[in-house]
């Protein structure tokens, strides 16, 4: 399900060559449909929403400023995501040489992942995403997942970008991201089943070092 | 074809992708009709993605739309106004310092000011008209309900004028004068803009 222009490719490739072409005001109709989802892709890296808000800025700036480079057989949006991935992974960089953050990778990816809790979760309607409690408790369940798992996790199941897609967005192989979003998802239905009590959230944080697959 | 638990679970996110052959799916279904702890399992990784996947969960910041218009505005060529902005701003910072060190000055007194206490006036435009009173200390401008009747016959002067001869301004009126004054410039600034 990969979100495109309103008006469709042909409308985005014709302001793609207007802007190209010196018709700078467009770029705002341009970016405006992928906004929401060049935050988003900084945010599952970053954690930190003055953070993403910042390098969602300065993914759009560079993609304007690099307009020219982008080439007609790559889609927009894939292009756009592609630098505010690399921009938020160098902000993390530069952050985590000043701050050293422990970053908690699970065990080898290369193993089978077994779940470890098998409650019952019922389907949950859509409107729990409304209660502010139930949002917060699933960004802390992804928050707390490791990198490479969150990244494909993000990219594939929040920004719909397809199994190929985020292969060439991350640089792996897409047998890596078939395992690596097996494992996200199994880890995340772990964290998050046992807060579910007949068909609700419950309050209960999460704690570091009390991961299920720990 | 006839899969177990631990032959399932590798295979449910791609079952949910619905990336398996048709033989696997057919064997994970059957399974999942007999076995309650698998059917849970694939039950909960759909609530993942279907949660997960809500455009809701992700909102942006309120006013993060605004704010990056904002900065794209400065920094797409041709777009005009930007230096003119710039311009309103420090324009508008300037009436508002202004205002700000009127009201605060407390620096050393000027001996030809005709109060002790007062402060002489500063960053006061020196052609703005003021009143002053033959025996007062201070100068007002036009409307300042601070104006004592007892302060006799009023006269008109540019403020440079009323500051040399030792008046010092009055701190209540020349406040809101020089503030609402910025918040004029900027308002009338700012429509200019909107109506480009």
């Amino acid at each position: 399900m990969e979100a495109t222009a309103p008006h469709g490719e042909t409308h985005e490739r014709d302001l793609i060559r207007r802007v190209q072409n010196g018709e700078h005001e467009r770029f705002y109709e341009l970016v405006r449909p992928y906004e929401r989802r060049v935050y988003a892709a900084a945010f599952a890296i970053l954690r930190n929403e003055a953070d993403a808000e910042e390098v969602a800025q300065e993914a759009i700036l560079k993609a304007f400023a690099n307009l020219r480079q982008f080439r007609a057989e790559a889609r927009f949006s894939t292009w756009l995501i592609q630098i505010a991935v690399n921009e938020a992974r160098m902000r993390r960089r530069k952050d985590r040489s000043s701050l050293m953050e422990p970053i908690s990778e699970p065990e080898n990816e290369e193993e089978a992942y077994t779940p470890r809790d098998f409650a019952d979760w019922r389907e949950i309607p859509s409107e729990a995403l409304e209660r502010k409690e139930v949002r917060q408790l699933l960004l802390e369940a992804l928050a707390s997942l490791g990198e490479k798992y969150r990244e494909v996790f993000v990219l594939r199941d929040v920004q719909h970008q397809s199994i190929q897609q985020v292969s060439e967005l991350l640089g792996i192989s897409t047998a890596s991201v078939k395992t690596r979003l097996l494992r996200a998802r199994l880890m995340l239905r772990d964290l998050l089943a046992p807060k579910v009590a007949g068909g609700g959230f419950s309050r209960e944080p999460f704690s570091k070092g009390s991961k299920p697959w720990s | 074809m006839v899969v177990n638990c631990e032959q399932v679970w590798p295979e449910i996110s791609n079952f949910v992708e619905d990336d398996v052959t048709p033989e696997v799916r057919a064997a994970m279904e059957e399974h999942f009709r007999i076995c309650p702890r698998c059917a849970s399992v694939l039950q909960g990784t759909r609530n993942v993605v279907g949660l997960y996947g809500d455009a809701r969960l992700f909102s942006p910041p309120l006013g993060f739309s605004w704010r990056l218009h904002r900065k794209l505005a400065g920094a797409i060529p041709g777009k005009r106004g930007t230096f003119f902005g710039w311009v309103v701003a420090v324009a508008a910072m300037g009436l508002v310092a202004g205002s700000f060190s009127l009201a605060s000055s407390h620096g050393g007194a000027h001996n030809a000011v005709r109060s002790q206490l007062a402060q002489p006036g500063r960053h006061i435009p020196s052609a703005l008209v003021v009143l002053v009173a033959e025996h007062s200390r201070v100068f007002h401008v036009r409307g300042c309900r601070f104006i004592q009747d007892d302060e006799g016959h009023l006269r008109e002067m540019p403020a440079a004028e009323a500051i040399r001869e030792g008046y010092a301004p009055c701190v209540r009126c020349l406040k809101e004068y020089v503030t609402e004054a910025a918040a004029k410039f900027v308002r009338r600034q700012v429509l200019a803009l909107a109506l480009r």
